[in-house]
């Protein structure tokens, strides 16, 4: 298990590494950066004296250093248009998309795989046609033009929910509905398959055998074993949402990172993006992170090395 | 001897896409109290599902039960298996039948202690704590004969070898001292000098705990050294029914005489060419009225491929379903 952990952790940050350089490329490799990052009716002179200001005219190999120096201390940089720091900007956003997101994934995860079982355990039931109907909903509806139609029935008319903003405690529900739709369709086509796949496995049969209750065998044998294929889409999906979601925080105007990215595209300010683009990949190789290990933790042939 | 399950007439069929499948046709046969019986046979012969039948561990569609009685003698009185609902069922299965399947390889969970296996079945059936089910389940292990019992019950299913998981297997099917012992196949899967331990393992708890066993297999080498009494499988019917010397030394179903010659010897003196019976088993999405081994067999005529020959008592404890043997027993 220590060996394992070590290999992952590792591996993440090499990966890590890896994601700092690329960010870095992105901004010198799509063109002058200076053109990038102003508009384009700024003079010469404009540039020029932007290019100084931000030390592009430098090496790029000692523009790397200076950059990764100021990363592992903090400092992201300036955004463009607030004129502060960037990180402390992405950092305020944190809590809202956090909220969202991990509103999304439990709706995902607590709808997702319950159906998910009980289809697999039924197939072609009831349960099974409604939650595959859920599944192709869900994965094939745009979610901006959901976000308006729930909106629509369920703020305007019904008056359940806020319309938008950040500011009610139930003001989460509609915008995390939207956003787990997808995840949840994906989840419950994962749970019915595997537990069709592990429902007829030898060792099911004999739990079958040895007089288990249906409910002990479906949670205490089938699914540990399904759990390993939902581990890793879920810490993906989670990974994705945390990222923020253009649309849904544009239409349900949450004030997250998701918003943040759309806007900071706008303004063109590169500082910003980049370290969002860093922070959110830093999130993900995380719970990539976090996601193997708790592999290894159901698993016994990968913690013991199998 | 009192029997201890009695099977009636049991039809099993499975409802799939290229047909229905006749898996079971009309099976009956007794269990008596501490006897071990064998049923042979080859693959697709029925032998398994009409054990599975009888448990409830078909999944069910495609397959289906369609006729026949399972007379258990349990703790509480005669029930019959194959009416008994979900719940009863699950109380039988594992506390007072036990089972123990063909591959152990993928017949334990492979993720969760073996350990943890075996004391589920004492907490279900005997109702005692995890502490004391932990006790029991080492005092098992050994029994069973695997060594550091204490240690190998943390211990999961992949850091054992084939013949270790077999044991385990054949721990949780003896774990509430069923009645019954069920084995599909126990040692096919296994090494042979493996297959002789399992055997001998199997022979020691039956002297100990004196419980009935019934062994699926199509080895009727392993079936001589083990069994009391042997059932002959082909085509979801049995076509023989004998006490094992009998059967050995006085066959009587001309496929019967065919396996039995086909089985290489180490007791004759000359060497002769294993014979083997020509053809293959018919087709199971046919329904057959007339004897189902007539297209294989030697001695086949008018009358066998006109009507079906029931079991006829051709000796003590001896049936044979041929109407070729019949005529040659009067």
């Amino acid at each position: 298990m220590l060996k394992y952990s070590f290999r992952k952790v590792g591996q993440s940050l090499l990966l890590a590494m890896g994601v700092l350089i690329l960010a870095f490329a992105m901004v010198r490799m799509t063109g002058d950066p200076a053109s990038l990052m102003m508009s384009r009716n700024a003079s010469a002179e404009e540039r020029e004296a932007f290019r100084e200001v931000m030390g592009f005219n430098r090496p790029v190999l000692v523009q790397f250093g200076d950059w990764i120096t100021h990363v592992f201390m903090g400092d992201f940089g300036d955004s463009l248009h607030f004129r502060e720091p960037a990180l402390p900007l992405v950092l305020q956003r944190l809590p809202a998309t956090i909220r969202l997101a991990a509103t999304g994934l439990a709706f995902a995860i607590l709808i997702g795989i319950p159906l998910g079982l009980i289809a697999g355990f039924r197939a072609n039931s009831l349960v099974d046609f409604f939650g595959r109907l859920i599944a192709l909903l869900g994965q094939s509806i745009p979610n901006f033009w959901l976000g308006l139609i729930l909106i629509l029935i369920f703020a305007q008319r019904l008056g359940w929910f806020p319309v938008f903003g950040a500011d009610k405690p139930e003001s989460v529900v509609l915008p995390a509905f939207v956003l787990s739709l997808p995840v949840m369709g994906e989840l419950l086509r994962l749970t019915r398959s595997a537990a069709l796949e592990v429902r007829n496995e030898d060792f099911v049969r004999t739990a079958f055998s040895k007089g288990l209750h249906r409910y002990a065998i479906y949670i205490q044998h089938v699914l540990p074993n399904v759990a390993i294929s939902l581990v890793s889409v879920i810490g993906v999906e989670f990974g994705y949402m945390l990222g923020g979601s253009i649309y849904i925080e544009t239409v349900f105007a949450w004030p997250g990172m998701g918003q943040l990215v759309g806007q900071a595209l706008g303004w063109r300010d590169f500082p910003l993006v980049q370290t969002i683009v860093v922070f959110t990949s830093l999130v993900v190789l995380g719970l990539n992170l976090l996601t193997d290990l708790i592999y290894a933790l159901i698993d016994p042939r990968i913690r013991h090395g199998k | 001897m009192a029997s201890i399950l009695k099977v009636k007439n049991l039809v099993t069929k499975f409802h799939t896409v290229d047909g229905v499948v006749n898996a079971v046709n009309d099976v009956s046969f007794l269990l008596e109290d501490g006897e071990t019986l064998a049923i042979v046979g080859e693959s697709g012969s029925g032998k398994s599902v009409s054990m599975m039948s009888i448990m409830g561990l078909l999944p069910m569609p495609p397959a289906k039960v369609e006729g026949g009685q399972a007379l258990f003698n349990s703790k509480d009185g005669p029930v019959d298996l194959i009416q008994l609902p979900y719940e009863a069922m699950s109380d039988i299965r594992g506390g007072q039948i036990g089972f123990v399947f063909q591959d152990p390889g993928t017949s334990l969970n492979p993720i969760l202690t073996i350990g943890k296996q075996i004391s589920e079945t004492l907490i279900r059936h005997l109702g005692i704590s995890g502490r004391e089910a932990k006790d029991k389940t080492v005092s098992l292990l050994a029994e069973v004969g695997i060594p550091d019992p204490t240690l190998r019950f943390d211990a999961f299913p992949f850091q054992l070898s084939g013949g270790m998981r077999q044991r385990v297997m054949i721990a949780i099917a003896v774990a509430c001292a069923p009645r019954i012992v069920i084995a599909d196949e126990p040692t096919t899967a296994l090494d042979v000098t493996i297959q002789a331990q399992i055997v001998n393992l199997f022979k020691e708890l039956r002297v100990k705990m004196g419980v009935s066993t019934i062994w699926i297999t199509h080895d009727l080498g392993l079936v001589a050294g083990l069994a009391d009494r042997v059932l002959v499988m082909y085509a979801g019917q049995i076509l023989e029914s004998a006490q094992v010397d009998e059967l050995y030394e006085n066959p009587k179903h001309p496929y019967t005489i065919g396996l039995l010659g086909a089985l290489p010897r180490l007791d004759t003196q000359e060497s002769k060419r294993l014979v083997s019976i020509d053809g293959t088993p018919p087709d199971s999405t046919i329904l057959i009225h007339h004897c189902p081994f007539a297209w294989r067999c030697a001695h086949a005529f008018e009358r066998c491929w006109n009507e079906k020959p029931a079991l006829t008592t051709v000796g003590e404890k001896h049936t044979v379903a041929c109407f070729y043997a019949m005529e040659e027993g009067r």
